[in-house]
């Protein structure tokens, strides 16, 4: 014990006269030694030590960089240069950490879908296989002092940064350097001080990923394939890259997001591998604050709030999405939204194109809620704390690094000027005007003649005049310590003046000229201080907060709900119902919902507590259930990159918000499958959805269900219409080998005892031959639909679905042998040379043959007319009317496994319904009322109302945008708002029904 | 060039083996339908639902034509000495007019070898339609099943792209099969929109604004100049491309603007306006904002597919629908289409798209109309077609139920410029042989 007390008192004492030793360099000097002490002494100020902390009339010593002592009555060093603060304030300097000070941004991504492919990295050395796994890149290593930079970063208050290279998708560490302009090794506070992440593959040139879900199945395998690494496994040699992230895991893990859901996207992969991320806010966290919540993240906040556009001209605004404006209007409530649900976060000027707009972006925040004292935090103590950096910077406290600022007011107000940023010790002068306050009354004698002169108005800019029966404006000019007043008397011209002189503290005197050349001389000494007025920013925030007039919806857009919609007790009276069961279709019936579920099915039934719907001369059917769609994903639907990506999850990739939701909801659709694209033989793994209109991605998905994947065969998986593939295979025979060796490879896995790398490609392989996972397969000719089948059988599954499936008709009996079952078009063919033979008669001789047989969208438009698209057979074929509804209700639901649940009226089962004007197969029929789980999302009567608050609500916010630009706002010039659309293929398109005209570049007719 | 050039090189060594086999085994049939031999004589349709295209309906009438032509459409009645078919019910209809399609210039889209629709070049009005209009494709006869008879071909792709004909889809050649020749001139309107900011590169010059605006005022000298040319009898050398749009001028060919946005319509009204031409708009997608402005400069519109999504997020779900239901209460003489890249095959569904504009509020009978007066008016052959009015080619259909409706529909037989044509097609054929594999009846 005497011992390790001792040692402490020992570390205590060198801690203590190190700040007073000299301090060695290995550097050596050109010039004179000139050491010094840089003790300051800062007195009468009143300083801010931290957010909760203000100590009045205080006073700051720094000795050689560091804060010696701060406090009130303290005895100031002798050696200290004495520097008065009277009336000013004191803060610590503000800490960013989320900086590319260090670096230029790296430049986007070259990566050449549809050219050659690139498929491994092109990083020299002994690094990963992937390009944009950049563990290994150490921003301390590369780093360099920038004045540049960091004068625009000193300029609004910063002093500490943590820079990384923003390149990849893991990005290697960022280190803590000040923003002082010294040599490198001096402001470097630590070298590895975080490890960074993101969704965005930034400069790499190579194909894989392609997609978000790429992305994050990358960063999923990257954690596994790090623990294995671990095991030095002979096979992998050394790889620089694994070893470094494994490095890495100590620091603190910082992940950029670029969307609210993201930032869940990036806390799941998270919770998986037992990291909390630290989270780069997107900016619209705002719009769903308690789920971002929920990930018990902290949180790096921007302040980079969108510009207003010029929507003058209504042709431009008609294409400025409601949203778009929405989210302009209430962006800079996202940081108070972040205090109000208690979410720990720091803020960041990362993202703002101009530094200037730092303090008034902040203002506009404050003004929407933010308090002061929690901004301030979020400049300093959290994210210094975050850090692991709080015993260094952060807060104004003996021991710290003497980084802080000089301010004439409070800092957040609006006309506070902050002075001087010192920054290690070193000051660094922001603005030298005003820093002497010399607003007041002076009593000015010239030659013997006296007035009164006013000064007011803006500390650094004061305005004067001549205060008397003729009250006379003076063009008051000051420099330093130099003034220059021109006084121009109306009346009296003669008495006209140029004044020049110096302000010596309170006593200005000079010399001057009157404008008939009559030399003059003057004093003015100061007779009182300026009354100043009240501060008006309590007002304002008031006015401010009332004048944001949107409301959150969910979905954030002109179709959201207010509040999101609950499940209660439905009667439906007196309808055409569609039961899809045995007792086929029931005229004048009623439908009871109670708890989302089909509770009773007959004649005059009755519920107190329900609420009744007229179904007189209407028809109500089992919901529509889309077997293959590419809606309500996000960031590509394509993993294209390679033959095989059974890694890549389209659950990860949800986006809750798409308007295609509620436009099949008015088109009668309740559940649909989205799937991955067909651009290689193995994609991705589908996601079943309910369109819950509103909820969440994860709410969005159909709970309990098998999971299931997409495969694809023939043209789009050979890439026929490419001008150079040289990604295997390029033939149906290679397409056919892609599958055997892909599952010999996985059973080959699955036998590899304990303690094998983990493979996120093969584990879902392995789940298909379990058969704990189903494929639903892209294919369209009679030879390639056999070659799948025979491989399943050789190794044991079967395939569930054959999607698209247009030569299904010949060889149907082949597909019944072998248990699959049909999803296809009605009447799609001739887009492409393998859907020559395809005929509209085919879901008839499918089901003739004995298949079980959907009828598919894969188009967002086309969706919303599933049961029109079924109709269709009836016109062909000989199909009764019933058995074609049941190809896009009940058939589906087979095919999904879910029929248990969902397909049919049945008691018991989930109220998925549609109440439709007309029968459902007609051109005729619209849907009144779509109905999942027994919460009506799509109801007619209320998309009137909604289609007359989106009129109102755009002119409110176009009137709002106009406003600012004529109120001197900064505006960009309109843009029309961009949607991201999927389609089957491989491009991500822009919306095809509006831009795919538009660009006038005949995008063909999706899926294919 | 080059890389077009190898580009098609390509895709031919891709599709030439399947191309052999899909001749070789499965369209041998189709070669065997022909086109119907003229009509002759007299012919009666009886105890029909008579939809005459105009609006007007005659619940149990008669038609009667003869050498082709409409004799006399009435009440039905005893007629006597002429060949009389009873539709004992069965629903009439005039052929329906697909308004705009690159049909029989392309068989597979996605097989250049196959597509005759897009030439280079910037303005060529002098490329014709007809000339490569291929009436052996097997997409036209799933066309006639479903009621389409007669088709406008448009060719596509740069900015004015050609000429345009009207067909009639039974012949044997494209001279057969020419209905109105080199009836309109296209122009593609420059986009008037700037690209979303997510699309923007860094550096590139993005104001396609301004380069729209500065095709446009291209393409209005190139007017000016034509329009000179035309001035003057006698020319050193001939202009093709001049002579080509002389027509415009006198308004024997009709002036087809494919534009999208109001900018766009508005530009393309006052260029019409400039030099005087008939102006038909296509596309038009946002034509139900202005359509004060197309009724008072007496615009006509080929609205694009109703089937469409709406143009933003906050538009009405049902806008593509109700689009031309806001130009027929507005009093513009409208027809739809089937456009784009795969508006060939798409054309078959041409009947459930104006059903479609019927269930969300045009009537049954207007809704008809757009398709086959309306259409033939645009065209500039109403004198000839659209309505099963005395006078007017026997271009007929009969289907069981309604043919806007997929779930009646089911057409029967059809008859144009009074041929009786087979409706028979490659799909058909392929169900019968499968029909015959699973032994259903």
């Amino acid at each position: 014990m005497k011992k390790k007390s001792f040692l402490f008192l020992l570390a205590a004492a060198i801690v203590f006269f190190a700040g007073r030793l000299n301090a060695q360099s290995t550097f050596p000097v050109n010039d004179v030694a000139n050491p010094k002490e840089g003790c300051y002494a800062f007195i009468n100020a009143t300083i801010v030590t931290n957010a909760q902390t203000t100590l009045q009339n205080a006073t700051l010593v720094i000795r050689k960089g560091k804060i010696e002592a701060v406090g009130t009555k303290l005895t100031l060093p002798k050696d200290a240069v004495v520097v008065d603060c009277n009336g000013k304030y004191i803060y610590p300097s503000f800490i960013d950490m989320y900086s590319d000070y260090r670096s230029e941004t790296a430049q986007k991504s070259g990566g050449g879908q549809r050219g050659q492919s690139q498929f491994l990295s092109t990083t020299k050395g002994a690094y990963g296989w992937n390009q944009a796994i950049r563990s290994e890149n150490d921003a301390a290593t590369s780093f360099a002092v920038n004045d540049t930079k960091a004068k625009d970063l000193r300029a609004i208050g910063f002093g500490t940064v943590l820079t990384h290279q923003m390149d990849g998708i893991s990005r290697g560490t960022g280190a803590v350097v000040t923003l002082a302009n010294e040599k490198e090794n001096l402001v470097m506070l630590k070298e590895k001080a975080s490890a960074n992440y993101s969704f965005n593959k930034g400069s790499s040139t190579q194909d894989y990923p392609t997609s978000l879900m790429g992305s994050i199945a990358l960063l999923r395998q990257n954690f596994l394939d790090a623990q294995w690494y671990k095991t030095k496994p002979a096979g992998e040699g050394t790889n620089l890259s694994l070893q470094a992230f494994l490095d890495n895991q100590l620091l603190p893990q910082i992940f950029e997001s670029s969307d609210k859901w993201s930032d869940l996207r990036a806390d799941k992969i998270g919770d998986e591998f037992g990291v909390q991320f630290i989270i780069r806010a997107a900016g619209n966290e705002y719009q769903r604050i308690s789920e971002v919540k929920s990930t018990n993240a902290s949180f790096i906040v921007p302040l980079n709030f969108p510009q207003a556009m010029d929507v003058e001209d209504p042709t431009d605004a008609r294409f400025l999405a409601l949203a778009d404006m929405k989210h302009w209007e209430m962006a800079p409530s996202n940081p108070a939204a972040f205090e109000k649900a208690t979410i720990n976060f720091a803020l960041t000027a990362n993202g703002l194109k101009e530094t200037g707009s730092f303090f008034s972006n902040l203002r506009k925040a404050i003004q929407l809620g933010l308090s002061e004292q929690k901004a301030l935090k979020a400049l300093t103590e959290t994210p210094a704390t975050l850090l692991g950096m709080y015993d260094k910077v952060g807060s104004i406290e003996t021991g710290k690094i003497a980084n802080f600022l000089i301010t004439s007011a409070p800092i957040f107000s609006e006309k506070t000027i902050v002075y001087q940023n010192w920054i290690q010790g070193n000051k660094y002068t922001l603005m030298e005007d005003g820093w002497k306050d010399i607003r007041g009354n002076y009593n000015l004698v010239i030659n013997n003649t006296a007035h009164t002169l006013s000064v007011t108005g803006d500390i650094s800019k004061p305005s004067a005049e001549i205060i008397g029966t003729d009250t006379t404006k003076v063009d008051l000019k000051i420099k330093d310590k130099l003034v220059l007043m021109v006084i121009n008397y109306k009346k009296d011209s003669a008495n006209a003046a140029r004044l020049s002189g110096v302000i010596s503290e309170d006593a200005w005197s000079g010399t001057g000229e009157t404008i008939g050349g009559k030399q003059l001389s003057w004093t003015a000494v100061k007779a009182g201080n300026q009354v100043l007025a009240a501060d008006t920013t309590g007002k304002k925030k008031k006015d401010a907060v009332a004048a944001v007039g949107g409301e959150i919806t969910y979905p954030f857009n002109g179709y959201g709900f207010t509040t999101i919609p609950i499940q209660q007790n439905i009667l439906i009276k007196n309808a055409t119902v569609w039961t899809n069961e045995k007792e086929g279709e029931l005229a004048n019936t009623d439908v009871l919902i109670k708890n989302g579920k089909i509770a009773a099915i007959g004649k005059n039934l009755s519920d107190v507590a329900a609420k009744i719907i007229d179904g007189t001369g209407k028809h109500l059917s089992p919901g529509i259930i889309d077997e293959h769609s590419h809606i309500a994903g996000t960031g590509g639907i394509n993993e294209c990159s390679q033959s095989v990506t059974s890694e890549a999850r389209i659950a990860d990739v949800l986006d809750p918000e798409d308007i295609d939701i509620y436009r099949q909801l008015s088109g009668g659709v309740t559940s649909s499958h989205i799937l991955h694209g067909s651009c290689n033989t193995i994609g991705g793994q589908t996601q079943l959805i309910k369109l819950r209109w509103g909820a969440s991605a994860e709410q969005l998905k159909f709970s309990n269900w098998d999971p299931f994947i997409k495969f694809a065969l023939g043209e789009n998986v050979k890439r026929s219409y490419s001008q150079s593939n040289n990604r295997f295979p390029d033939t149906r025979m290679g397409v056919e080998e892609v599958l055997t060796d892909a599952f010999t490879r996985a059973r080959e896995y699955e036998k590899l005892p304990a303690g094998k790398r983990r493979d996120l490609e093969l584990d879902a392989l392995v789940e298909i031959l379990n058969k704990k996972r189903f494929i639903t397969c892209h294919s369209y000719v009679q030879s390639e639909i056999t070659s799948m089948m025979r491989v399943a059988e050789k190794f044991g599954f079967s395939v569930n679905t054959f999607t698209h499936i247009l030569e299904g008709y010949k060889v149907a009996d082949k597909m019944k042998a072998h248990g699959a079952n049909a999803s296809t078009f009605s009447d799609w063919w001739a887009y492409k040379m393998e859907v020559v033979d395809a005929i509209p008669q085919n879901a008839y001789l499918m089901q003739k043959a004995g298949l079980n047989v959907a009828i598919n969208s894969d188009d967002g438009e086309m969706a919303r007319r599933l049961n029109q698209e079924a109709a269709k057979s009836v016109k062909y074929t000989d199909m009764s009317e019933e058995d074609a509804l049941k190809m896009v209700t009940l058939n589906p639901a087979t095919m999904l496994h879910v029929a248990d649940r969902t397909g049919s009226i049945k008691t018991g089962k989930d109220a998925d319904l549609v109440l439709w004007s007309d029968n459902p197969l007609s051109i005729y029929a619209r849907a009144e009322k779509t109905i999942v789980d027994g919460i009506v999302y799509f109801d007619n009567e209320k998309d009137k109302l909604l289609r007359e608050a989106i009129v109102k609500e755009r002119a409110r916010l176009i009137q709002k945008m106009i406003g600012a630009k004529k109120g001197g706002e900064k505006t960009s010039p309109a843009a029309p708002s961009f949607r991201e659309k999927n389609y089957c293929e491989e491009d991500i398109h822009t919306d095809k029904a509006f831009w795919g005209k538009i660009e006038k570049n005949n995008l063909s007719i999706d899926n294919q | 060039m080059f890389r077009q050039a190898w580009q098609k090189i390509n895709s031919m060594k891709k599709i030439f083996l399947p191309i052999v086999l899909l001749f070789s085994l499965t369209v041998v049939a189709q070669e065997n339908m022909h086109p119907s031999p003229a009509q002759t004589g007299t012919i009666a349709l009886t105890n029909g639902v008579i939809h005459i295209g105009n609006g007007e309906v005659i619940e149990n009438g008669m038609i009667v034509f003869s050498n082709g032509k409409i004799v006399d459409v009435r009440p039905s009645s005893p007629i006597m000495d002429i060949k009389v078919f009873d539709l004992k019910g069965k629903h009439v209809y005039p052929g329906v007019i697909a308004s705009s399609t690159n049909l029989g210039l392309v068989e597979v889209s996605a097989v250049s070898a196959t597509a005759d629709y897009e030439e280079l070049g910037d303005i060529n009005p002098s490329i014709r339609s007809l000339v490569a209009y291929n009436t052996d494709s097997k997409v036209i006869n799933t066309l006639r099943s479903n009621g389409v008879l007669l088709a406008h071909i448009v060719p596509q792709g740069g900015t004015i792209s050609g000429t345009s004909s009207v067909v009639q889809l039974d012949a044997w050649n494209w001279e057969d099969a020419a209905y109105k020749t080199d009836n309109g001139i296209h122009f593609n309107m420059p986009s008037l929109i700037n690209v979303p900011v997510q699309f923007r590169r860094p550096g590139a010059n993005d104001d396609r604004v301004k380069q729209g605006l500065e095709k446009i005022e291209g393409i209005r000298n190139f007017f000016r100049e034509a329009k000179a040319y035309r001035n003057e009898i006698m020319h050193a050398s001939v202009n093709l491309k001049f002579e080509a749009v002389k027509g415009l001028f006198d308004k024997s060919k009709t002036f087809f603007v494919h534009c999208t946005l109001v900018k766009e319509m508005m530009v393309a009204i006052d260029l019409a306006k400039e030099f005087n031409f008939k102006l038909v708009l296509v596309g038009a997608e946002d034509s139900w904002l202005i359509t004060d402005i197309l009724k008072q400069n007496n615009v006509a519109v080929i609205l694009s597919q109703p089937h469409s999504l709406p143009a933003t997020d906050d538009d009405d779900v049902d806008q593509p629908y109700k689009t031309g239901v806001a130009l027929q209460k507005a009093g513009i003489l409208f027809t739809i289409c089937q456009d784009g890249g795969d508006g060939f095959w798409r054309q078959r569904n041409l009947p459930f798209q104006a059903g479609t504009m019927a269930a969300y509020g045009l009537t049954k009978e207007q809704a008809l109309s757009s398709i086959t007066l309306s259409a033939a008016k645009i065209l500039g052959i109403d004198n000839i077609t659209g309505s099963l009015e005395k006078g007017k080619d026997a271009n007929i259909v009969i289907s069981e139920g309604d043919l806007l409706d997929m779930k009646s529909s089911k057409v029967t037989q059809a008859f144009i410029q009074g041929r009786e044509i087979n409706l028979d097609n490659k799909q058909k054929q392929l169900f019968e042989r499968y029909k015959y594999k699973y032994s259903i009846k």
